[in-house]
């Protein structure tokens, strides 16, 4: 009686066993290898890399392996995993204007300098199902994401770098408001969200962070609901820009930067209105979006967010979702949601019993109650005499 | 009170109440050009009731909130008798005893009452709250206070277990009232109190609120664009235009014979409205 | 039915492996020694303000948040080689996140593990506190989900920080004035807020309430760890813990009606287990060590 209802070692095991041939599937198909899925679903491992806060191709799409496709289970593994890495020192901040571009797009400007370029793009395709990727063998050309410049496309030539900011190009004339830099960035304290619990207010770093890693799907329902009214800033996507960038450490040993390789990002930034305040002249702001690899959707979302929370910073009334910083960021991380939701599957029989011994009792005055009421009015009615 | 359980001299009690309450001192706030409030010193009597009175975005609001505790002036003090003797300056006291004050020995009564209230708990619940705040654990007594607070404010006894969604603008406007008056306070901030009320509710309002007022011997700072209200109200007048006030006085003497041509043209508009 | 339950829990497993393989490449306990360092400098600040929820630094851990990553990073930070390890959910050892966690530590930690409340240093539970009394040389690590007894009341953690830093709890006898109004009873039956040391409201976990008592005075530690919201707070031995309540509607320790089907106990924290398709119940010890202990001294085989 006792073990049908508390479950045992060997259940789980047995679990465990069932998940690894589910996980299979198939064993006349060849199994799907870490290196193929790091290769053809380059998009997915960008995904996980980002909200798993983790740079690493491989690791990335052995996760996306282990958890059979399922985008947060392996943002879960590689996130455990990255809790246990050590952690040396933050990197020397990434210029992004040397970024060897692969794509980037500006929706305010036709053109401007080093140009407007597609490159990999769902854009402007027709979402039609391409059935000849159902025919087993390659599709004839070959499609290439990666930015390096050996491997693009000899027609597609890479841009001269470095390529201008469009917003500084703004900034520059005084439309936009500048941000504030750090006097000196390599000795500045800077905020790590995986060693400090968040209080609030939190800073924008910290915030900065938190969306990096935030959950897509949240983000970007956030990001519509400020398009749809609450908490509209009225955004023009300055400009997305999609490449690599060299990543530079400044070791301790050596007090001089050195290149440490570099990694696929997408930036973007959202030129939004401001009508200005008794000490600012009306200007342009902005929001800012940075991910790993290429993860167009995730960066946009993530730069309207950011001007949402700013709402604060330029004396915007705060009414809606996306602009109440302990709302968002409370709420984006997609590790501590899926797992607090999952733990309603954990048995709850002892919170469940006392709630049960509580309606009954409940249930045992009410209807004490209502028999006494139903005697009462059964008292008062006189007594029926049949003629 | 009992007199013989209270023996404070007469003197010292005359002498305390002629002191004032609340003593402010070149309150400034300001969010722009003649936006928000400036330079706002006077003076406040126990039992005293004072008018704010002005067009929208003369300040206020603004200056109301400064008074009780919930923005921090640009400069300026505020400061209360918290007893016979001692004057505390609100800003410098820190968030605690501010707090602790707005529990006590202030009530804020918000135009909307849903600010005000909360709206899903029992209006028993609303009006047990500040004293549960202050130690009160006796359900039974707490449920007596409340129905008699209740009946203070006119509504019927057999409602104190119905939440405030259930009641009238004005019903839930008297719970807001009775749920600021239970801790005994000596000074109520209002904002607008009748303002988003049907015409005949005001009226039973106004005429509630003052005899509270009288009875509990209250002081109120009172917002208000309605210079009939403040006519009913209002012992002294506040006139404020731009951020500044313009005209200080007697209620009877400003509405009667108002002095700065602002105070005219908007007592004039009244007269022709 | 076993295949039954097998289905049951594969739709639950977590990824934790149970291969009794110690984990290599880790250090003892998996966190590394600043991780521990840091949660242990928290555990000493919480312990020095019972009730105060302190924040920390917590990490990532290889089971989900909400499954008692709280309570592993709390085992995980005061674990000696020499402890004897007892891990209960519901208040027993053998449900599965028991198991799974249990099992993480013999891994990870090597420790010596047991069932039995008496012989364990540490006690890492989620939702009970054994009925077998605990003593001075023992501690409890709780498994927390929501550290913040005023959430209910007030989302905004700005809030509830400033209404503990200025002790203004009305508002939590406001819920249970509603709970009167309501049912004619407080309605609270886990969960269920208490009044630490005279100053800090604490949620005690969703402990049922029948355990609240345990929790006064009692001689053994009692640290409590939040994963997901990333707080840390305790209970020093011997500190007074009030459940609150009204003058005139006391606080309860709930009462049950029944007795343990297994070792006759009457004055035990019950399951309820329906037995068949005509919804049979039968009642049962949530402490399973406690009910074979018992049982063995009334001379029952369980």
């Amino acid at each position: 009686m006792y073990v049908a209802v508390k479950g045992g070692e060997k259940a789980i095991r047995n679990a465990h066993r069932l998940l690894a041939r589910t996980r299979r599937g198939d064993t006349s198909l060849p199994e799907v290898s870490v290196a193929q899925i790091q290769a053809q679903m380059s998009l997915a491992v960008a995904r996980v890399m980002d909200e798993g806060a983790l740079y690493d191709t491989e690791l990335a799409a052995l996760a996306l392996k282990q958890a059979a496709g399922d985008q947060v289970e392996a943002i879960f593994l590689l996130r455990a995993y990255r809790a246990t890495l050590p952690r040396f020192c933050a990197s020397v901040p990434l210029e992004t204007e040397t970024m060897r571009v692969g794509r980037r797009v500006s929706a305010i400007y036709k053109d401007l300098p080093g140009g407007q370029r597609l490159g990999a793009t769902f854009d402007y395709s027709h979402r039609l199902l391409d059935f000849s990727l159902l025919a087993a063998g390659e599709t004839p050309e070959k499609d290439d994401f990666s930015v390096h410049s050996a491997e693009n496309p000899a027609e597609e030539p890479v841009m001269p770098m470095p390529c201008p900011h469009v917003l500084n190009l703004l900034t520059e004339e005084g439309l936009v408001k500048t941000e504030e830099t750090l006097a000196n960035p390599a000795e500045a304290e800077i905020p790590d969200i995986t060693r400090e619990p968040l209080a609030f207010p939190s800073s924008r770093a910290t915030r900065l962070q938190i969306l990096a890693r935030g959950d897509e799907g949240f983000l970007l329902a956030m990001a519509y609901s400020t398009q749809r009214g609450y908490g509209r800033n009225h955004p023009f996507a300055g400009e997305i820009r999609v490449g690599a960038v060299d990543v530079w450490l400044e070791a301790e040993e050596t007090g001089f930067p050195v290149p440490a390789g570099e990694i696929d990002l997408t930036e973007c930034e959202m030129v939004n209105q401001f009508v200005g305040s008794p000490d600012i002249a009306p200007q342009f702001t902005r929001g800012y979006g940075l991910v790993f690899g290429s993860a167009e959707r995730k960066a946009m979302a993530m730069a309207l967010v950011d001007r949402a929370l700013r709402a604060d910073e330029y004396n915007e009334e705060i009414a809606s979702p996306a602009q109440q910083e302990e709302f968002v960021l409370a709420h984006c991380d997609n590790v501590e949601a899926a797992g607090f939701t999952s733990h309603l599957k954990l048995p709850h029989y002892v919170d469940f019993q006392s709630e049960l011994g509580l309606i009954r009792k409940l249930r045992a005055e009410y209807a004490r109650k209502h028999s006494a009421r139903a005697n009462a009015t059964m008292d008062n009615q006189p007594l029926q005499v049949t003629p | 009170m009992n007199p013989a359980l209270n023996p404070t001299p007469l003197a010292d009690e005359t002498a305390a109440s002629t002191l004032p309450l609340l003593r402010v001192n070149q309150l400034t706030r300001l969010f722009g050009h003649e936006k928000g409030c400036q330079d706002i010193s006077f003076d406040l009597y126990p039992g005293e009731v004072l008018g704010l009175v002005g067009e929208s975005g003369s300040g206020k609001s603004t200056l109301l909130s400064l008074l009780s505790g919930r923005t921090p002036p640009d400069r300026g003090s505020v400061q209360y008798r918290a007893d016979h003797a001692n004057w505390l300056d609100i800003y410098e006291a820190g968030e605690a005893r501010r707090r602790q004050l707005l529990r006590t020995e202030w009530g804020f009564v918000e135009q909307n009452p849903r600010d005000g209230l909360r709206m899903s708990v029992s209006a028993g619940a609303n009006i047990g709250e500040r004293l549960m705040a202050q130690g009160a654990r006796h359900y039974g007594q707490l449920r007596e206070t409340a129905i008699h607070w209740l009946q203070q404010v006119e509504i019927d006894a057999s409602r104190v277990d119905d939440p405030p969604r259930a009641f009238s603008g004005g019903m839930q406007q008297r719970l807001q009232i009775a749920r600021n008056l239970v801790s005994k306070p000596r000074l109520v901030f209002m904002d607008e109190p009748t303002g988003g009320l049907d015409v005949s509710v005001q009226a039973r309002i106004l005429d509630l609120l003052r005899s509270l007022v009288r009875e509990l011997d209250l002081a109120v700072i009172l917002v208000t664009h309605d210079l009939a209200v403040a006519r009913l109200l209002a012992d002294r007048l506040l006139v404020m235009r731009r951020s500044r006030v313009v005209e200080s006085g007697l209620t009877d003497q400003i509405l009667d014979d108002p002095q700065h041509p602002y105070t005219q043209l908007l007592v004039s508009s009244v007269l022709q409205a | 039915m076993t295949n039954m339950t097998t289905e049951t829990r594969f739709a639950q497993s977590g990824r934790e492996s149970m291969e009794n393989t110690a984990a290599e490449g880790y250090n003892f306990a998996y966190l590394d020694e600043q991780t521990k360092r840091m949660i242990r400098r928290g555990l000493l600040k919480a312990v020095a303000i019972p009730g105060f929820q302190v924040p920390f630094g917590g990490r990532e851990m290889p089971l989900p948040y909400g499954w008692g990553t709280g309570g592993m990073q709390v085992t995980a930070a005061i674990l000696a080689p020499e402890d004897i390890l007892k891990v209960i959910d519901q208040g027993a050892d053998d449900t599965t996140n028991a198991v799974s966690i249990r099992a993480f530590f013999e891994r990870t930690a090597r420790v010596a593990t047991t069932t039995r409340s008496g012989e364990a240093t540490i006690i890492q539970t989620r939702h009970r506190i054994p009925e077998t009394p605990l003593k001075r040389d023992q501690m409890m690590v709780f498994q927390v989900p929501i550290p913040e007894p005023l959430r209910f009341i007030e989302p905004s953690e700005t809030e509830t920080a400033t209404l503990h830093a200025l002790g203004d709890y009305g508002v939590m006898h406001v819920k249970l004035y509603e709970d009167i109004v309501a049912h004619g009873h407080i309605a609270t039956c886990y969960a269920y807020p208490v009044e630490v040391n005279d100053r800090y409201m604490m949620d005690p976990s969703p402990i049922p309430r029948f355990d609240n008592p345990k929790l006064h005075m009692s001689p053994a530690l009692m640290l409590f760890g939040a994963g997901r919201e990333k707080r840390l707070y305790a209970l020093p031995p011997y500190t007074r813990v009030v459940s609150i309540d009204f003058e005139d509607y006391p606080f309860e320790a709930q009462r049950q009606d029944g007795v343990c089907a297994i070792c006759g106990s009457a004055n035990t924290y019950l399951d309820e287990l329906i037995v068949d398709d005509r919804g049979t119940r039968h009642y049962v010890c949530s402490d399973t060590d406690y009910c074979q202990e018992h049982a063995g001294q009334q001379g029952i085989r369980a």
